[in-house]
């Protein structure tokens, strides 16, 4: 498998997400800067990952959906790649309109950290295969603007194709219908807040993460 | 020219912020308080003398990065300079 | 700019400066300063850069050890890991600010002290925070936690360093001066750190970060009569932090020290442009001249005083190698950061500046750090309270009334709070936090089986009562807590929140506690490597209760063997190590009970304290046991009911053959762990063969946290106790 991150100025879990992959799949895993125009052949996945890309101002992922790369990471999602976007890389997605919906401030109005409960709510998936038909996973989230909010009508249709890949067990963030991650039609773009990233192996916690990225191996 | 554009959540959209905001104001006293809604005011300066290019200009800045059209509406005054 | 004599020296007299200060400045230039001179000289000579207050003091705490690669004197201490691998880290307070500003304040804390250590040429791994606030009920408390606490998240999190730990107390006598003391941890190659002295004369001296604006400028200056009727546009504003432009700034500056191109670099932190180029030249041994015209600039019209003593954020000042600007300026692109090269150091050994042209300061370098005043000041030995008869101190009415209401107060209630704010897991590397239930924080070298682990401590009411056992017993805290997860401690950075030095009873607990400190660390091999001073925490007169924090660091060779107390079993053993007296002096049980602070500190063996602590890790490193916790604030009650929180599983106590059974369960006598095991009489045996006091404590199981006929809680219950306050507390209108 040959898997691509792309980096922005302000992401800041460009390496845990690399080294996440690697361990999880072997992959070969390339760094890519948010100002190319061009990404490396070949590649079966490419990861949006996390930090606060432009400082998160004026909005989450806002800025970073603009970038130069986003040309090409769209272009490979046209062509049947898969695109997972992690936390603020899932705010980039929605932003970008690869996927439907936004994020928005948590319920909370606090950055929450912490472990939570999820229900693989689509275990039929290409990041969700690897699961095996088991229902539940752990992993952490940290974020302060993880409240998914859709029009019903949209809600709705992500429910009715199974577009919604992972449900919060207890929701932190106010999530509109407990979504924690959603993939495309198509099913090859997949954005969620909880960070697989940071549960790649049982020192951290879990290792439940590393099945999503294996998930992507075994379609490639 | 001086530009200044309001953004602020859809209707439909829960404003967490204001509804904070609100309570915190009815806490304080003023009870009367109703609807409060959070925004964005960006202001900037734009060349040119044409009122209505500068308006339509901006417009495209909103749809393309200013607002979130999915959950953000958005309002544009324009003006000569101070 | 030209103002005469006269005004000149009262000027000297608002900047801070005493009449001999000043008098000494002028001996030395041969002739009166002029504003920027002088200004440069007042921030020099302050207590923040000088240190002139505690210089003496400092000098007693042992700096020395076999992993020291920098002690104090640098932006952060260094010890040595092994392989090659260096631990570079330091704490430092943010506390007026903080209190001024708390979002603001405590956010340009967490980037100045991260600054300290990437400017090292570490990469920031792990941040701490150690926080004392007022009284839960002053009126601006709730307001100060909230504010500091989404400044500490706003800009950790943001940056990308995981929060790992850290310690959040309550007291009156924070009122009027809270404390915000940040910590940093970052990892660097051993043989790859850098510094500021610059090594040689005609090198390029290169700006870069964010732009300066009049950040911070000193308040007292500002509404001197010299700067005109302008002053309201001119008046100090809050420093403002931008943590997307730290972290810009962390990668540009590593990468530019990957590149080979520096040769020497300081951060701009307090003063910036003063002390960075003073520093740089003055260690350096050569000259500096800057062009202050070229420095980036966010605000017009700004004089040659402004720009050099603005405390905008976010700023570094490098010294490349000849012919490397390129290098500079690929990178500086690259992210996105303004830089410009500003001037060249020389071989004068003095700091010129020039401003549209003209030269508007020109004095030598020397007298800058080497006649900073060193002040002996007079200090008084403090008074202290005798020890308090655990006869004397009466047993609670009601025993399960008393355990809720310690595990409920505020300063050992659940501060989830609080830390489920900060992103703990950034980096992916972080075995134990503050969510763990551990007594240090645990966060791997990356790539490797070493682990590093983190801690901060002080107990003020004990340095309060007593400065030289509270001064012993923090850093005793702290290597015990290092201890407790299996690592060995290395080094201490500290930072020391005091009142106003100038009253002799204020001097006195500092001198006594840096006494009790280096005591400590001297018979536990635990040296101080950096710190920071921070004095005049005073208010109406009222000063802080001392409070030497203590930041220390010890290493795990391998994480697989270590402990937290997370991690007990039903039908493990709980086994108390050390020597218990029944100390109730100064005791939360005391305070938070009965209502009352009096008597004396638990006083630290340090020989036991060694033994006691070598043979626990020794266990862990065993691997006999993995759950381990030390007794601290609250005695036996708070360790036993945190370990069976933290596990889920109930502790029944052991029935105490003591006089005083609230004396052995609440006392707080130093140099104690609980240890879970599952294998209890090899350990029994083993300790006393060591000549250690080890002995059964209580067992683990059930569903209740019990003690015998005095008190059955269920689990549930003291959860809830414990867990409800903090939140309860914020969510109150």
């Amino acid at each position: 498998m040959k898997a691509a991150v792309v980096v922005f100025p302000g992401s800041n879990c460009d390496r845990d997400t690399k080294v996440a992959i690697e361990r999880a799949t072997g992959a070969q895993v390339h760094m890519v800067w948010h100002a190319e125009t061009e990404l490396p052949a070949g590649l079966d996945l490419i990861v949006l990952p996390g930090g606060f890309a432009y400082g998160d101002y004026l909005r989450c992922g806002a800025m970073a959906a603009l970038s130069p790369v986003m040309v090409e990471v769209r272009a490979s999602a046209e062509r049947g790649v898969a695109v997972a976007g992690i936390c603020n890389g899932f705010q980039v997605l929605c932003e970008a309109r690869m996927l439907p919906g936004a994020l928005l401030r948590n319920a909370g109005l606090k950055y929450v950290c912490k472990p939570v409960e999820l229900e693989v709510a689509n275990g039929n998936t290409r990041f969700t295969a690897a699961f095996g038909g088991r229902r539940r996973a752990v992993m952490t989230v940290g974020h302060g603007e993880g409240n998914y909010f859709a029009d019903p009508e949209t809600l709705d249709r992500l429910e009715g194709q199974g577009q919604v890949v992972f449900r919060y067990r207890d929701n932190p963030n106010g999530s509109a219908r407990d979504i924690a991650g959603i993939m495309s039609e198509r099913g090859n773009v997949l954005g969620m807040m909880p960070h697989p990233d940071r549960a790649f192996e049982p020192e951290l916690g879990s290792s439940d993460g590393a099945l999503l990225f294996q998930s992507v191996l075994a379609s490639a | 020219m001086k530009a200044i554009v309001h953004v602020f959540l859809k209707p439909g959209v829960l404003d967490v912020q204001g509804k904070a905001v609100e309570s915190a104001l009815h806490g304080l006293g003023w009870t009367g308080v109703e609807g409060v809604r959070i925004g964005r005011v960006i202001e900037f300066d734009i060349g040119g003398s044409d009122r209505a290019a500068a308006e339509a200009e901006i417009r495209a800045m909103c749809e393309k990065l200013l607002a979130n059209t999915v959950i953000e509406a958005y309002r544009v005054d324009v003006g000569p300079a101070p | 700019m030209a103002a005469s004599a006269q005004t000149m020296a009262e000027t000297a007299a608002e900047f801070g400066l005493k009449p001999d200060e000043y008098a000494l400045i002028v001996r030395r230039l041969n002739r009166e300063p002029n504003l920027v001179e002088l200004g440069v000289f007042s921030v020099m000579w302050s207590e923040h850069c000088s240190y002139k207050s505690s210089r003496v003091q400092l000098a007693k705490l042992p700096t020395a050890g076999a992993r020291v690669i920098q002690g104090p004197g640098e932006n952060a201490g260094v010890v040595d890991i092994g392989d090659g691998q260096a631990c570079v880290f330091k704490m430092e307070s943010h506390n007026h600010p903080s209190y001024i500003e708390p979002y603001q304040g405590a956010a340009t804390g967490v980037g100045g002290i991260m600054r300290d250590v990437f400017t090292m040429g570490a990469r920031p791994i792990a941040l701490l925070n150690a926080l004392r606030f007022g009284d839960p009920s002053h009126p601006k408390t709730r307001r100060l936690v909230s504010g500091v606490v989404s400044g500490i998240a706003g800009y950790g999190n943001c940056v990308g360093v995981p929060t790992v730990g850290g310690e959040t107390n309550f007291h009156r006598g924070y009122d009027g001066n809270i404390l915000v003391n940040a910590m940093c941890v970052g990892l660097a190659d051993a043989d790859k750190i850098f510094y500021a002295a610059a090594p040689a004369a005609g090198l390029p001296v290169v700006y870069f970060g964010s732009k300066t604006g009049r950040d911070g400028i000193h308040g007292a200056t500002m509404a001197s009569a010299e700067f005109g009727e302008d002053s309201d546009e001119k008046r100090p504003t809050v420093q403002v932090g931008d943590p997307f432009a730290e972290k810009l700034l962390i990668e540009a500056t590593l990468e530019l020290m990957a590149s080979g191109a520096v040769a020497a670099i300081q951060d701009m932190g307090a003063a910036g442009l003063t002390s960075s180029s003073v520093e740089m030249a003055g260690k350096g041994g050569v000259g500096v001249e800057l062009d202050l015209d070229l420095v980036p600039q966010r605000e017009e019209a700004m004089s040659a005083y402004e720009m050099m003593l603005s405390e905008s954020q976010e700023r570094m000042l490098a010294i490349l190698k000849p012919g490397r600007e390129a290098d500079g300026r690929r990178i500086f692109e690259k992210w996105g950061l303004d830089a410009a090269v500003i001037g060249r150091t020389t071989d004068t050994g003095r700091l010129v500046l020039r401003r549209s042209g003209e030269v508007v300061c020109d004095i030598p370098l020397a007298p800058l750090t080497e006649d900073a005043p060193r002040l002996e000041r007079p200090w008084v030995e403090p008074q202290v309270p005798a020890r308090l008869d655990p006869a004397e101190v009466p047993a609670p009415d009601d025993w399960e009334a008393a355990v809720l209401k310690l595990m409920s107060c505020p300063d050992v209630a659940s501060k989830r709070w609080v830390w489920e704010q900060y992103d703990r897991h950034v980096m992916a590397d972080t075995l134990e936090e503050s969510a763990t239930g551990a007594d240090a924080a645990v966060v791997r070298v990356h790539g490797t089986r070493k682990a590093l682990a983190l801690t901060s401590d002080c107990t003020p009411r004990y340095v309060a009562a007593n400065p030289f056992e509270g001064g012993k017993q923090a850093v005793a805290e702290a290597w015990r807590n290092l201890t407790a997860v299996g690592a060995d401690p290395i080094a201490v950075t500290d930072n020391l929140n005091f009142g106003n030095p100038e009253k002799p009873e204020i001097m006195g607990q500092i001198a006594r506690a840096v006494d009790g400190m280096a005591e400590a660390c001297r018979a536990l091999d635990f040296p101080v490597v950096s710190g920071n001073v921070s004095l005049y925490n005073e208010t109406g007169g009222a000063a802080i209760p001392p409070t030497p924090t203590v930041g220390a660091v010890g290493l795990i060779p391998d994480y697989g063997l270590r402990a937290d107390f997370a991690s007990m079993k039903a039908g493990q053993a709980l086994l108390l190590v050390g020597v218990s007296h029944g100390e109730l002096g100064a005791s939360l049980y005391l305070r938070e009970v009965l209502g009352r602070e009096a008597g004396a500190p638990p006083p630290v063996d340090l020989e036991l304290e060694r033994r006691a602590g070598d043979f626990v890790r020794g266990l862990i490193r065993g691997g006999q046991v993995s759950s381990v916790h030390d007794l601290s604030d609250g005695g036996l009650v708070a360790a036993a009911a945190e370990m069976a929180l933290a596990s889920g599983v109930g502790v029944e106590l052991a029935p105490t053959s003591a006089t005083h059974a609230h004396a052995f369960l609440f006392g707080e006598d130093q140099g104690r762990y609980l240890v879970a095991a599952s294998d209890p009489e090899p350990i029994i045996a083993a300790g006393r063969a060591g000549g250690l006091n080890i002995a059964l404590a209580g067992q683990a199981g059930g569903a209740d946290f019990a003690c015998h006929a005095l008190f059955r809680i269920p689990l549930a219950r003291l959860r809830l106790a414990n867990e409800a306050w903090m939140p309860a507390y914020m969510d109150e209108a």
